[in-house]
Order: structure tokens, then C-alpha cells, then sequence
């Protein structure tokens, strides 16, 4: 019952993230080439350039690569956990499973496993766990 | 300031000494010029086009929650329905369905007519669900039907954004653009709560709307029950020394019921010899409230569009009965996506708080009702 769906729309298209990954090797390689250039004396200018380029790119493309998944992850339907109680009205016996289609509140199910009477569905509910945010008020 | 301005001298002077600074310093006045003049002259376009882009990433979602809509309503009605032809073409009809209101120009009498829209829209609905899932039951076709209405929602929703979208594109209107981004946070709260509620109509699991059916429905159980009007049911229960009528919709398929009908049939039928009414309904929370918080107050706790809310206060007036309400309170997207845990559990509190005001409003030997409004997706009786 848990889990996420997907569709065309949540797919990264392959031409960005050819664009992200071409950039991220060129700055890799303006970073090789600011390392090699800050061992040959008097291009010190050069390596600063390549460093600044270098590291620029990488953020960069870092970003966009972040985001783009920050966008799928965006994009995705959650399904909730449903759990079902099931209880016997005589002997108090109590069963939790997954929802199963067709189950609703109130709905007689399986013989209780004690003593052989019908068993009631007596809840139908998801548990949400809320992310705690402090405020004043 | 002076030693702020003598600091900032002190850095110009250091860029300008590092090899090839002074053509850098000179790259970063340029370019700081630059930025000046382009915000100064495109700055509310460049602002514009940022706005477009948020509300472009938004209609992205909501393209995909419709089409996952319509996935699921399809995936449903083959699972379900075993139609013998492909059902997506009707589906695709049955989403640009609308429905219009009535004249309001002369308002007397608008009740009835909007009674009668709704009741053709509601027949019409069924018809082709019924059409479209020959092998489904009556719980089945009901929670169809409110599978198709969340799809139908998510596709008015994004076609409504997509226009504005593409007004404001083409107009380059700022007010256009600026109002849709300013909404948009609450539109997609919205589209989000219907997204839930689609698995949970498709599955038919009780979802956060249903707690006053589901008040009634523990109140009623183990009780006969008869047909009252329209897919809605009541029951006697002895409660406290008084006859209590219970009324709810007809379950578990998903529907409202004709409560305020219903209210009003087992009013006539005590000659309005009622000691008091008392509604169970969800209510929307305001921020800051915790959900599943029970609140008691009075009035005629029913939303909708307002007919039945109109009968209950016409047929309470006729005979001057009073009237309590418990609401439960919950957001949007708890109220139309599956139960809460919080929200089932405020139903004993509910009860409670019903036993007290029957003991402190009423006498022994009162007839009092009781009316669990909302949808009764997964609830029986």
C-alpha cells in the first residue's frame, strides 16, 4: 500500500543532465590545470583564474544536479501506510494489519482465532508523524 | 567612516597589486555598472520572469498529480468496473464535465433550483460511472464516483493555473503574474489534499471528512437501521433516558447523504416534539490548532452548497428547536485524505462531549437527534 509513483514528468530530461555533467568535468579539468599551473613558477595569475573557474562550475553544477532531484522528489504522490484493527467483540482478541480493499468500519471479517466468533474491523487510520516545529504561539 | 573608507581603499589597493589585478578591478566596475543599469531599466522583468518560473515549476506538479488523477481513476474502473472497452475516452469526457448554478438575479427560491441541479448532476454522475464499470456494486460505484470528482478537480485546478499562467505570459501583465504566485502556495495545499484523497476514494478508505458519520455510525451500531431519504440512514438508540435518532449517510460507499432531508423527515415524523438537534461535523482548523481538537458550539454544522444546511434550519425554526453542534477540527488535506489517527481517536472524546450536553439540555423521556454529517467512504453502520 506504501509507496511513490512515478511518470514522464518526474524523469530528469537527458539533455540537462548531459549540460550539468559536461560542465562538471570541465571544471575538473580547469581544477587539474590550476594545480599544474600553480607548480610552474610565475603563472600564479593563471592558477587563481582556473581555481576560480574550477570551483565555480563545480558549485554550479553541483546545484543544478541537486535541485533537478529536489524537483523529482517534489514530484512523487505518497501513498500512507493505512492500518486496520480488527477486534473480537467477545473475547477482546485484536488483530492489526495493512488495509485491504473492501475493509471498512464495521465490516464483520475473519473467525477470531480464540474463540471462533466473527471478528469486527472496528478502525481504519493512518499515523502521521509531524515534524516538530518550535514557535512562540 | 573614516576607517571604514580608508579599509575599503586598503582592499582596492590590494586587488590592484595582485598580478593582473587592475584589469580585474576594472572587469568587476564594469560589471557592477552593468548589473546597475540593467536592474535599474529590466529589474520589474527580471522579477516577472522569476515569478513565471515559480509558478511554471508549480504547474509542472499539478500537471503531474492530474495525469496521476486520471491514472488512477482509469487503473480503478479496469480493476473494478470490468468494462468491456477501454474506459479512458469516457473518462477524458467525464473530467471537462461542468455544471451551472442557478440564476441568483431573483433569489427567492434558488434553494430548490440548486437542489434540483445537484440532484440532475448527481444522477447524471452515476449513470456514467455505471456505465463505465458495469461490474461494480453500489459501494463500488459510489467511491468511482468520488474517485472521478478528486480527477475532476485536479484537472479544473490545472487548467484554471494554466490559464493564468499563460495570460500573464502572454500580457507580461505583472499584476497577473504576482496575484497567481501569491495564491499558488495554498492552491497547491490544495491539489496536494486531492492527490491524497484519490487512493483513498480508489481503495475506499474512511477519510478525515467522515468523522461525524462516524460518530453516528458507532452511536447506531448494533442498532436496526432504516432508509430515511436519499442514501441516508437513522436509527433509535436509548441514550441517558432519552430516544435518541441517529442520521447518517449510507454506508460504506462514498457519500454524503441527504442529511438535512434526513433531519427534517424524523422532525416531522416527532411533530417536532424534539428537545434539541445535535450535528457532528469536521470543521476546517485555523493554523496553530491541533487537529482532532474538539470544539462545541451552535448552529447547523453542515457544509456543502448549502441546501441541506437551509432544510435543517427551516425545519428547526418551524418548531423553534434548539440547536448544538461538535466540530472536529482538521486541515484540508486531512479532511479529504485518509483518517488520522488523531482524528479517530477524537471520536470517543465527541461522544462524550455529546452525553454531556444531552444530560445538561435535555430531560429523561426527550427525543433528541443526532446527525453525523459527511462522507462515509469506508464506514459502515
Amino acid at each position: 500500500m506504501s509507496g511513490t509513483s512515478s511518470s514522464a514528468a518526474t524523469r530528469i530530461s537527458s539533455f540537462v543532465l548531459l549540460v550539468i555533467f559536461i560542465t562538471l568535468a570541465l571544471s575538473l579539468t580547469a581544477l587539474i590545470l590550476a594545480i599544474n599551473a600553480l607548480r610552474t613558477p610565475d603563472q600564479e595569475t593563471v592558477a587563481g583564474y582556473f581555481l576560480l573557474i574550477g570551483f565555480l562550475g563545480a558549485a554550479l553544477s553541483t546545484y543544478v544536479l541537486l535541485q533537478t532531484r529536489k524537483r523529482m522528489k517534489r514530484l512523487s504522490i505518497k501513498t500512507p501506510s493505512i492500518t486496520t484493527i480488527i477486534e473480537c467483540k467477545k473475547c477482546g482478541f485484536r488483530n492489526v494489519r495493512e488495509f485491504q480493499r473492501g475493509d471498512y468500519i464495521f465490516k464483520e471479517v475473519e473467525l477470531c482465532q480464540k474463540c471462533n466468533q466473527n471478528m469486527l474491523i472496528t478502525a481504519i487510520y493512518k499515523e502521521v508523524k509531524e515534524k516538530m516545529k518550535r514557535t512562540r504561539f | 567612516m573614516k576607517e571604514l573608507v580608508a579599509m575599503l581603499l586598503l582592499q582596492g589597493n590590494r586587488i590592484a597589486q595582485f598580478p593582473g589585478g587592475e584589469t580585474f578591478s576594472w572587469i568587476l566596475n564594469l560589471l557592477f555598472y552593468v548589473i546597475f543599469i540593467v536592474f535599474m531599466f529590466y529589474g520589474q522583468r527580471i522579477q516577472m520572469y522569476v515569478m513565471l518560473r515559480e509558478v511554471e515549476g508549480s504547474l509542472y506538479k499539478l500537471k503531474y498529480i492530474k495525469d496521476e488523477g486520471r491514472k488512477t481513476a482509469i487503473e480503478t474502473i479496469k480493476e473494478i468496473g470490468k468494462p468491456q472497452t477501454d474506459p479512458a475516452s469516457r473518462v477524458d469526457r467525464f473530467l471537462e464535465y461542468f455544471t451551472i448554478g442557478p440564476q441568483s438575479l431573483d433569489p427567492a427560491g434558488i434553494v430548490w433550483k440548486l437542489e434540483h441541479i445537484l440532484d440532475v448532476r448527481d444522477v447524471r454522475f452515476k449513470d456514467e460511472v455505471k456505465a463505465m464499470s458495469p461490474a461494480a456494486d453500489n459501494t463500488q460505484t459510489n467511491n468511482l464516483e468520488n474517485t472521478l470528482e478528486a480527477a475532476m478537480a485536479l484537472n479544473y485546478i490545472y487548467k484554471v493555473i494554466r490559464h493564468f499562467y499563460l495570460l500573464g505570459k502572454k500580457t507580461l501583465s505583472l499584476y497577473v503574474i504576482m496575484q497567481l504566485q501569491m495564491i499558488l502556495p495554498l492552491i497547491m495545499r490544495e491539489a496536494e489534499a486531492y492527490a491524497s484523497a484519490l487512493k483513498a476514494f480508489a481503495y475506499g478508505q474512511p477519510i478525515g471528512d467522515g468523522v461525524g458519520a462516524l460518530v453516528a455510525a458507532k452511536l447506531m451500531h448494533g442498532q436496526p437501521t432504516r432508509k430515511i431519504a436519499k442514501d441516508c440512514v437513522a436509527a433509535t438508540v436509548p441514550m441517558e433516558g432519552r430516544t435518541v435518532h441517529v442520521v447518517k449517510a449510507e454506508g460504506p460507499g462514498g457519500n454524503v447523504g441527504k442529511t438535512g432531508d434526513g433531519v427534517k423527515t424524523l422532525i416531522e415524523e416527532n411533530e417536532g416534539k424534539i428537545a434539541t438537534v445535535i450535528m457532528v461535523d469536521a470543521a476546517l482548523k485555523l493554523e496553530g490548532e491541533e487537529v482532532g481538537s474538539v470544539s462545541e458550539g451552535v448552529g447547523a454544522a453542515i457544509g456543502g452548497p448549502g441546501v441541506d444546511q437551509f432544510k435543517i434550519e427551516e425545519s428547526i425554526l418551524k418548531y423553534r428547536i434548539p440547536i448544538n453542534a461538535v466540530i472536529i477540527k482538521e486541515d484540508i488535506g486531512d479532511a479529504v485524505s485518509p483518517m488520522r489517527k488523531e482524528i479517530f481517536d477524537a471520536v470517543d472524546n465527541v461522544i462524550e462531549r455529546i452525553r454531556q450536553v444531552i444530560l445538561e439540555k435535555t430531560k429523561e423521556g426527550d427525543k433528541i437527534i443526532i446527525a453525523g454529517v459527511g462522507n462515509t467512504i469506508g464506514i459502515g453502520q
